[in-house]
């Protein structure tokens, strides 16, 4: 497909989305290896690389560890740098995602959500960046195509904040979204560069009449004070973030924050997920709101650093909360579900909680059961510590 | 070197002073601590060609005892020495000693 070059909008994929905002950000060093669903990103930001559209240095490398590798000696190096994945390959750079966020190096990377291994699965859910959540990376999770192209420019700025000087994830489902084409709302290439502005970087290596050593090896005697500043960085993110997402606002026109409301305000149950589900969980809202039912959702957008303040004001005094996880963790509670309940321990009036696991390794969640989980909350038939299923064969 | 809070240190890891491996004191790892006796010394200078951590001061072959900075209590001094004139002692008996 061609891109237009004016601000208006293109019926794109998730990925075209994606790429398109490298495109604008224009990274100094992108290294990637491609991988099924992110693979068409990789392939239209080359081919902006091979038509000298973008002065990008693009580095093919042999495995996404290598590819973190190389961002992080980019990054540390001084450059703007950006890479993308899915699943396996997020795994694969495991070891190096750890790293760069402890180095504080603010690197950018779409993550487009798949299924682990194994069984081997190519498609949709969240237990590729599921596995990353303690990594200390911010993680930002996208609904649509528009949302994956905002918060990938949104992110450069978030990463490269002198209070935050961390690496970003952007979520977007795969091929749902990756490979889904919706139209999407493309700004001018000199609005986003102005909104991304020039990296400011801390303690470059190529500053070599000021050198400083990256990586040496910390032991117990300064360890631990590192990681204590990693925990103060993802605090100052909450502060940091709505000031970038008002000037974001102020550019672009999209209002974005720690979580979007959903005919919340006077809602007596409420659904909470991450992702392209709640634009399904929004049509049920609609559906069951025109029948009588007081219900409303609550989208993470921000699930790293996870903004509890937030839910706390939000969800005190509800009658139920139901939260979707597309995601296991085996042997304890889903993981968004464990956060959300954890974080409403110290709400004065605690709802009633159920907990939902749906569309692992691409099975369709359909209106039926988002309904389905809304009808138990709507009969106060939920257990906190039972763990349901919606659209698997019992 | 006295070590500094977490709000004091560049992030990251990153050392921002060069040359500051300076600063590092390995002999803080030392668990048994070299003495010697020199009375029974010969400065036949085993030691110094042993010590791994250039860890044994001397004077023109004289042998003048340890740099405590550096000596991580290996033994290797006392094990190779033919007239037993060192003698490894816990470090637990200095508490509180410079050194």
């Amino acid at each position: 497909m061609k891109m237009q070059k004016v601000l208006e909008k293109v019926a794109i994929t998730g990925a075209e989305a994606v790429a398109y905002a490298m495109k604008q950000i224009e990274p100094d060093v992108v290294a990637a290896y491609p991988i099924t669903p992110q693979t068409p990103i990789v392939e239209y930001f080359a081919k902006y690389v091979a038509d000298g559209v973008v002065k990008t240095e693009m580095i093919p490398v042999e495995s996404e560890h290598s590819a973190m590798s190389a961002l992080v000696g980019a990054a540390a190096a001084g450059a703007r740098a950006m890479t993308a994945t899915s699943a396996n390959g997020l795994a694969l750079m495991h070891e190096i995602v750890y790293i760069a966020a402890s180095y504080r190096l603010p690197i950018v990377m779409p993550v487009v959500n798949r299924a682990l291994s194994g069984p081997l699965n190519i498609h949709c859910d969240h237990s590729d960046v599921m596995a990353e959540r303690d990594s200390g990376w911010i993680q930002l999770f996208a609904e649509s195509n528009q949302e994956a192209y905002d918060l990938t420019i949104l992110a450069v700025r978030l990463a490269e904040h002198e209070a935050v000087r961390l690496p970003v994830m952007v979520n977007l489902d795969g091929f749902i979204l990756s490979h889904g084409v919706e139209p999407v709302e493309l700004y001018p290439d000199e609005l986003v560069k102005k909104f991304v502005g020039e990296p400011k970087p801390y303690y470059p290596l190529l500053d070599t009449d000021h050198p400083v050593t990256w990586g040496p090896i910390d032991l117990y005697d300064y360890y631990f004070e590192h990681k204590r500043q990693q925990v103060e960085a993802m605090e100052n993110v909450k502060k940091v973030f709505p000031e970038i997402a008002k000037e974001f606002e102020e550019m672009f026109g999209r209002r974005y924050n720690f979580v979007e409301e959903y005919k919340l305000d006077d809602a007596d149950h409420v659904m909470i997920a991450l992702g392209s589900t709640n634009s399904t969980i929004k049509y049920v809202v609609d559906e069951l709101r025109e029948e009588g039912y007081k219900v409303g959702a609550l989208k993470i957008w921000m699930f790293r650093p996870f903004p509890k303040e937030t839910l706390q004001r939000l969800l005190n005094g509800r009658k139920t909360v139901v939260v979707l996880d597309r995601a296991l963790s085996f042997g304890a509670e889903a993981p968004l579900y464990e956060a959300v309940k954890s974080a409403l321990y110290e709400v004065a009036a605690r709802p009633l909680l159920g907990s939902y696991v749906y569309g692992l390794g691409g099975r369709d969640v359909k209106p039926e059961h988002i309904r389905k989980a809304f009808e138990d909350a709507i009969r106060g038939n939920l257990i906190a510590d039972e763990q349901r299923y919606l659209g698997l064969r019992e | 070197m006295p070590l500094k809070s977490w709000k004091e240190i560049p992030i990251g890891g990153v050392i921002v002073t060069p040359g500051s491996a300076r600063e590092y004191k390995t002999g803080t790892w030392r668990v048994m601590r070299p003495i010697l006796h020199k009375e029974k010394c010969i400065d036949c200078m085993f030691c110094w060609l042993y010590c791994p951590d250039q860890a044994i001061v001397q004077e023109n072959a004289v042998m003048k005892g340890f740099n405590y900075d550096y000596c991580k209590g290996c033994g290797l001094c006392a094990k190779v020495c033919p007239k037993q004139a060192i003698e490894m002692r816990p470090e637990t008996e200095f508490v509180g000693e410079e050194g």
